[in-house]
């Protein structure tokens, strides 16, 4: 492996290590379904929804903060909460990766049996 | 099921059904053209072993259980789809489900593949493969694609 490939890897694990972290786990995912519908909500509007304490949701919300995947913004005196696709469409890359290997391994396959 | 959860390709081949049941069922003309050296024939029910044989790579293991075989219709195994690790034991974790079907065409043969199970992956295995596989297998596939071109 190259030195360039090296940092690349470095890089890559930075990045996405913390969105699969994030996303293991039932509370969190809920609430990214909830964050995905598009309008920001209040901790306690999140909270109104769920059998989850004000606290436990404020600590999940924080994990997927770190992760990139929820921004928070200030309104008044509450903060609202809303979901960023970005870190999700990148975690897809993985599966358009495998996605690709199978086109070309099908087209190996091709040639060998149309030869 | 999610659109996470499993891959779907169709592909137009020109042979007929018989040829490519062989090539996807002889383990000798499976390797040739997917790249490994398999130790023995499949069996359904069984383990099929062997290694990766691009230069460089042959420490990657293969490893798969034959699920079905049904004549010239349904091949199918079990694999653990991000076993890149060298001497690590990946058969505690989930594996995916990889499915070739055959259908008669008035050209050919039309082949279904499907590859399902990834949302049971453990989200560390999954990035750990992308991570790996961003380099290495890329250019192994290129290469293997290079050999079948001179051999045709």
């Amino acid at each position: 492996m190259s030195d360039r490939s090296v940092s690349r890897a470095a890089r890559d694990r930075k990045v996405y290590a913390p969105v699969f972290f994030a996303l293991g786990d039932e509370t969190r995912l809920w609430l990214v379904a909830r964050l995905s519908s598009g309008t920001p909500q209040s901790i306690a509007e999140l909270t109104a929804g769920s059998s989850l304490t004000r606290q436990a949701i404020t600590k999940h919300l924080r994990v997927l903060e770190d992760a990139g995947l929820v921004r928070s913004m200030r309104t008044g005196r509450e903060s609202r909460f809303e979901f960023e696709p970005k870190p999700v469409k990148q975690l897809k890359a993985y599966l358009d990766q495998v996605s690709e290997q199978w086109d070309q391994t099908l087209g190996r396959l091709k040639s060998f049996v149309e030869r | 099921m999610t659109d996470t959860d499993r891959i779907e390709k169709r592909i137009e081949l020109n042979a007929p059904v018989s040829r490519v049941w062989q090539a996807l069922t002889d383990h000798q003309e499976f390797g040739e053209w997917f790249g490994v050296k398999l130790d023995g024939p499949f069996v359904p029910g069984q383990a099929s072993r062997g290694h990766i044989t691009y230069p460089g790579y042959e420490h990657l293991k293969w490893e798969a259980v034959v699920q079905e075989m049904e004549p010239q219709k349904l091949f199918s195994f079990t694999w653990h789809p991000y076993a890149v690790e060298p001497g690590k034991d990946y058969s505690s974790e989930a594996s995916t489900l990889v499915e070739f079907k055959l259908e008669r065409t008035a050209n050919g043969t039309l082949l279904l593949l499907t590859e399902s199970g990834f949302d049971k992956i453990p989200g560390e295995r999954r990035f750990e493969a992308f991570r790996m596989n961003e380099g290495g297998w890329e250019e192994q596939m290129k290469n293997i694609e290079r050999h079948v071109g001179q051999k045709r």
